[in-house]
């Protein structure tokens, strides 16, 4: 029970997230005591308001690609191929399939470079120097100083990805190339090329990647498997027509899929304009962040991951030859559907290696340089979902625009939301694990932090490129009185 | 033909009687910045950056501030395009345009070929010193083919000039006043109702903002075209019609 809903509950139990209490930024993590003092449960604050889907009423539906890109500099893509995806519903069209592929092809390029960030910068130097090494340190000049080669592998692999998106799009960050109806421009075989270039040292720094952290996993990630988000949940995320793993809508997806821990089916084939019908949000008053859920099962039960981990566990397979030995690998490693939240790492250097793969493919196609890239029509349909694979996950664009083409209407469930019940759980986990006695210790800011990080949340992205997540950890007994609390910027 | 002559920031210049300052001062390749004026179209010294400092004229000393757009040169003016006082003006001016209206250029169907953005560059305006409005304004796409956003509107008129004096339809004029002033279509209609548009889109090849687009236009897509109305006017002028 929420004590800030508790009628029963003396005032001092209450807990406010005051406007004035928003750190930007930074994650607010409080932790609650039972009364025998272990750890009750650990909630993840979301106190950021941003407000897009309010000021994007009354904006033609054409600039919903523009406008929305600018939700994040890590992952722009996600959102301009989602936009673009709801705009071509609204067109009524069937975008050129060069176009399609063009498309698919960024967004590769998108989620190589997202999970190259994720693993070489940000995660790595965890794993590397140690939970418990000097703060000051951990990060990714730490890395530089510790192991040079490694960090100019995840440097180059992230630029090989930022590359790609600005041959396509004209810039690496919000390239507005994507729009209603397919691309603004086709890609030269010239510049296709080029691309071609970078795969080889691309695929040896994912290979690198891989087995470096397999070896660490197998000698000494032991209990960060079993403590850091291990629990059993639903997987959500786009598959194939053909059940193997898929990034993109487009005429070879196949819909969402979910499916449970044990490896049953709860849904397959789920059209995104449904979305409403199977998925439902609660709201909690602590956190500006909502909880989606699969509607059926309700908010506990329905409870579901998306992201790396989810899309490697929905697919049959992967379709492409090294990836799918990966694959098999980490099935051996943590059974068909892996449950172990600290393996998102692991999946994320495995969809590397998928992207890889595919961007090879890809660039075999001569279709992929055909010039006829859009396709033009006025509005045709009043409300559409679009739906991509972003890098954390499965994000859904949702208009509804007036017979002009005005939003009237825009909802966005974004792929941080439908972790978020997941990213609770594993930091209750770790401090139930890790919480000594009633002592927020570094020791244990460091796990919670690395628990999220997990996840790759937007958050640890947009503020914690150079350096460790700033974090507010608030521990409270069970009479809702605050013991301690520990701050770092 | 009579000749007067001027200095312009101390440079002789001798321009036939009848030439405006700002025509003067570009026959003598000193650039003087403009937004409200476009070649082809009457000229309203509506935006003021082109004012100028002006001794001389009519026996006075002391320098007025005159819009170069407008003011004829005359027999011993002495003028002065870029003094600071007339560089603060001019930052001032854009700042007050740009906070007067929501200009949000990231995701601007002209962004990167936006005359306000360009001048914003041109004058130094790195940031604004004045609190920004953020007017509630609209978006009207009824046209069938182009958009018009108030938000981007910075009342130049140039559309209504070009609408009036070159297409003759006459569809756009200036409603209302003071904070509430816009542009307005036939009698204040959504622009697709209006009846004497010709869909013409001389309105949005002058446009110097991203005020009117073509509605398929996206971020960045926008480009104007003055060069159309101007080859236009000259060949209606000339009568010189082929290429």
């Amino acid at each position: 029970m929420d004590p800030a809903t508790d009628a029963n509950q003396p005032t001092r139990r209450t807990i406010t997230i005051d406007p004035v209490t928003r750190i930007e930024g930074h994650a607010k993590i409080s932790i609650h005591l039972d009364a025998a003092g272990a750890v009750d449960t650990a909630r993840f604050h979301v106190t950021e308001y941003r407000g897009f889907e309010k000021f994007c009423e009354g904006r033609p539906f054409t600039e919903m690609a523009g406008i929305t890109a600018r939700i994040c500099g890590i992952c722009p893509v996600s959102h301009l191929l989602a936009a673009a995806a709801t705009g071509d519903k609204i067109l009524a069209v069937q975008i050129p399939p060069a176009a399609e592929k063009l498309r698919r092809l960024m967004n590769l390029a998108q989620i190589t470079q997202s999970h190259a960030l994720s693993f070489f910068h940000l995660s790595s130097p965890d794993f590397l120097l140690g939970w418990d090494s000097d703060p000051e340190k951990r990060n990714i000049f730490g890395l530089i100083a510790a192991n040079p080669e490694l960090a100019r592998s995840g440097i180059r692999l992230r630029q090989f990805g930022q590359g790609v998106i600005e041959a396509l799009g004209g810039r690496k960050i919000h390239a507005a190339w994507a729009v209603p109806g397919g691309v603004r421009s086709p890609l030269s075989p010239e510049t296709r090329d080029q691309i071609r270039q970078g795969l080889p040292e691309a695929f040896a720094i994912a290979e690198q990647g891989l087995t470096l952290f397999k070896h660490l996993l197998d000698h000494q990630l032991g209990e960060e498997l079993e403590v850091f988000g291990q629990f059993p949940s639903l997987f959500m995320g786009l598959v194939s027509r053909d059940g193997t793993w898929e990034h993109s809508s487009g005429r070879n997806c196949g819909g969402i899929r979910v499916m449970a821990s044990d490896g049953a089916l709860v849904a397959d084939g789920l059209k995104e304009d449904d979305y409403a019908s199977f998925l439902a949000e609660a709201v909690e008053p602590w956190s500006y962040l909502k909880f989606p859920y699969i509607k059926a099962l309700g908010p506990e039960a329905g409870s579901y991951r998306v992201g790396p981990l989810a899309r490697l566990n929905l697919c049959e397979r992967i379709g492409t030859e090294r990836a799918d030995r990966e694959l098999l690998e980490l099935r051996q490693r943590g059974g068909r559907v892996v449950t172990a939240s600290f393996l998102y790492h692991l999946a994320r250097l495995i969809e590397i290696l998928a992207c890889l793969e595919q961007m090879e493919q890809l660039l075999d196609d001569p279709e992929l340089t055909a010039t006829h890239v859009r396709a033009r029509a006025s509005v045709n349909c009043h409300e559409a979902v679009g739906v991509s694979e972003a890098p954390r996950g499965t994000l859904l664009h949702h208009y509804r625009v007036d017979a002009n083409g005005l939003i009237e209407r825009v909802n966005l469930i974004i792929a941080t939301g439908q972790n978020n019940g997941a990213m609770n759980r594993t930091i209750t986990q770790i401090a139930r694990h890790y919480l000594d006695g009633q002592h927020l210790s570094e020791a244990l800011l460091n796990r919670v932090e690395a628990g999220i990080r997990c996840f790759d949340p937007c958050l640890s992205c947009s503020t914690h490129a150079a350096g460790q997540m700033p974090l507010q950890v608030q521990l409270f007994s069970a009479d809702g009185e605050l013991l301690q609390q520990r701050r770092r910027d | 033909m009579s000749v007067c002559t001027l200095q312009i920031n101390e440079r002789d210049v001798a321009v036939p009687t009848g030439t405006t300052l700002l025509e003067a001062a570009r026959q003598a390749s000193i650039p003087i910045p403009t937004l409200c004026f476009l070649e082809g179209l009457s000229a309203v010294a509506a935006c003021r950056l082109c004012l100028v400092e002006v001794r001389g004229a009519d026996g006075r000393e002391e320098p007025r501030l005159l819009a170069a757009c407008v003011t004829t040169a005359a027999e011993g003016m002495r003028v002065q395009t870029h003094t600071p006082r007339l560089q603060d003006i001019r930052r001032t001016v854009i700042e007050l345009l740009f906070t007067e209206g929501n200009h949000v250029c990231a995701i601007c169907v002209a962004n990167g070929h936006c005359e306000l953005q360009n001048l914003a560059v041109e004058v130094g305006m790195d940031h604004s010193r004045l609190p920004y409005r953020f007017p509630e304004r609209h978006v009207d796409l009824s046209h069938a083919q182009f958009g018009l956003d108030h938000n981007r509107c910075i009342l130049c008129t140039r559309c209504v000039r070009v609408c009036d004096e070159v297409e003759g339809a006459h569809v756009w004029d200036v409603g209302w006043r003071g904070e509430h002033c816009q542009i307005i279509s036939g009698l204040g209609e959504p622009w697709g109702a209006v009846e004497a548009c010709t869909h013409c889109g001389k309105c949005v090849d002058v446009c110097p903002t991203g005020a009117l687009f073509h509605k398929a236009d996206t971020s960045e897509e926008k480009h104007s075209h003055p060069e159309r109305l101007q080859a236009l006017v000259h060949a209606r002028s000339h009568q010189e019609w082929s290429p």
